[in-house]
């Protein structure tokens, strides 16, 4: 579903952020992306949800290599691609429901269409009394649960988080993960960026650990023994 | 829920506020001079359906010296008689002419008495005697073999063919027409200028949510749709009041201009069908600032990486 290759990354003239990268997301597998503050984890899931381009290396998503996209192709590989934003990236003047709901639209889906399934997915999320809230309105966790649902609306086949767990306290981000989990075992690819390696020890799922630009992968103790 | 054009909150833009201002002018002048070339252009056709397949021919009167007896003023007036008779008789035997009539001297009078005065033309002046002829639809005339025939007959006669006159009324009229579309170009294009600033302000003001947008899926055509939409919107906001104020304006100078009496020249006014045209002045300025917002996004985000 996702490969690097050798992808190396700077912005403008400056040191490569990501050197070498390499590794392979297979469907329906479940990944943490983790390093330091400022390893790189944001600028390789903007690679991936193309956002910017790589600056050597090969690129491929969905079995398309990235450096030969148009862009008119662009938005429908995007749509494949659930994302969940380190600073949510709500937007202010529209509800939750709207909110969520954004995705379809840009697709093409009229509001009538969506309404119900937009509604349950919020409930789902713990958001069924906040339907018209405007994100000014709401907690942190109930922004980033906003930021997950309008992530999943779409029935992503690949979902990017990036820090999900960054603004909340470990009780409700063990709840986030749990609910990655469980779009994970719904057929969805995932990918969590983060830093908590407290987290990431109480589950069981492969890690890409960047470091000083370079990436290594972890498979947990049990996998890696199989 | 929210329509299109709330996605992105363009209408919340400082620069959008004085967008209707700007097409508001434009459609008031536009209508002004759109309504001035069309009124001129209908006087003007006017004037060439009068004008054409019509012939004048002037006989100057034989002046009789001072002194002269009363036998010999008589010989001169049957002399002048007979030169308008062979004259007409030359015009009605040509081909492709219909009629040859003789103007009274009442109805010469009456064509110099704006400018003379009531009975002072036949007391003062020696009339000429006119000839108004009138021509089969398409005829085409070999006024040169007619002029010699005509001149055999009636020597110092002069014929008016209207043609001179009339091209020069017809180039002013094209000027008048040329400076009315300059017009309505300059402001069009002045309102253009205006909205690609506008939409260029507003894509660099809405950058975050136009890139949050591209990220979740969509199509530079969904954003430009919002840009259009919006430019629509404000463009009939501002066009509408823009079109009364001009068709205000057109009363007010009907108004003024009823109590003139000027004979030469004719009315101006519009007919429904350049009133329609002129309701439509604010439609097309709406669409123009459409089609300009979208053209800009579209450019603009290709240039985009």
């Amino acid at each position: 579903m996702v490969r690097f290759e050798n992808v190396g990354m700077r912005y403008g003239n400056g040191p490569e952020v990501l050197r070498d990268i390499s590794f392979t997301l297979e469907p329906g597998c479940f990944f943490f992306l983790t390093g330091a503050s400022g390893a790189g984890k944001s600028t390789l899931l903007k690679l991936i949800y193309l956002a910017c381009r790589p600056t050597r290396g090969l690129i491929t998503l969905f079995g398309r290599d990235v450096a030969t996209l148009t862009r008119a192709e662009m938005p429908l590989l995007r749509r494949r691609i659930g994302v969940v934003f380190q600073d949510f990236r709500l937007v202010e003047h529209l509800t939750a429901l709207e909110n969520v709901a954004l995705p379809l639209r840009v697709a093409g889906a009229r509001m009538s269409q969506t309404r119900d399934h937009v509604a349950e997915l919020l409930a789902w999320v713990g958001l069924a009394d906040h339907l018209q809230a405007k994100p000014a309105t709401l907690s942190g966790g109930q922004q980033q649960r906003v930021a997950i649902a309008r992530a999943v609306i779409g029935r992503p086949r690949l979902l990017l988080a990036d820090e999900p767990t960054g603004n909340v306290d470990d009780e409700i981000g063990m709840r986030l993960l749990y609910l990655f989990e469980e779009l994970n075992k719904m057929g969805t690819t995932v990918l969590i960026a983060t830093h908590n390696e407290g987290l990431v020890s109480r589950f069981d799922h492969p890690q890409i650990h960047l470091e000083n630009g370079e990436s290594r992968v972890h498979f947990p103790a049990e996998k890696a023994l199989a | 829920m929210f329509s299109r054009s709330q996605a992105i909150p363009l209408a919340k833009d400082a620069s959008s506020r004085f967008l209707p201002w700007i097409v508001a002018f434009t459609v008031y002048l536009a209508a002004l001079a759109l309504a001035g070339a069309m009124a001129l252009s209908t006087v003007v056709a006017r004037w060439d359906r009068e004008l054409s397949g019509t012939l004048t021919v002037q006989i100057p009167a034989l002046v009789a010296s001072e002194g002269a007896d009363a036998e010999k003023e008589g010989a001169g007036a049957a002399d002048e008689a007979a030169r308008v008779e062979a004259a007409v008789e030359i015009l009605r035997d040509t081909p492709g002419i219909v009629a040859a009539e003789i103007l009274e001297d009442s109805e010469i009078e009456a064509l110099l008495e704006p400018w003379l005065g009531v009975g002072l033309a036949s007391e003062e002046l020696p009339l000429p005697h006119v000839i108004d002829v009138m021509l089969e639809p398409g005829a085409e005339l070999d006024l040169k073999k007619l002029e010699a025939a005509l001149a055999e007959a009636a020597p110092g006669m002069s014929i008016d063919d209207h043609g001179a006159w009339f091209d020069r009324l017809a180039a002013l009229a094209r000027s008048v027409e040329l400076v009315a579309g300059l017009v309505v170009l300059m402001t069009g294009l002045s309102a253009v200028l205006t909205v690609v600033f506008v939409t260029r302000s507003g894509l660099a003001v809405h950058h975050n949510a136009i890139e949050l947008l591209h990220l979740i899926g969509a199509h530079d055509a969904y954003v430009a749709s919002q840009f259009q939409f919006q430019a629509l919107r404000l463009g009939l906001t501002g066009g509408v009041p823009g079109l009364i104020m001009a068709v205000l304006t057109l009363l007010m100078l009907r108004m003024a201009g009823d109590p003139i009496d000027i004979p030469l020249l004719p009315e101006m006014r519009l007919t429904p069908e350049q009133w329609s045209a002129l309701a439509g002045v604010p439609v097309v300025a709406a669409v123009i600032a459409m089609v300009t917002a979208r053209i800009t996004v579209l450019r603009t985000l290709a240039k985009m990486p």
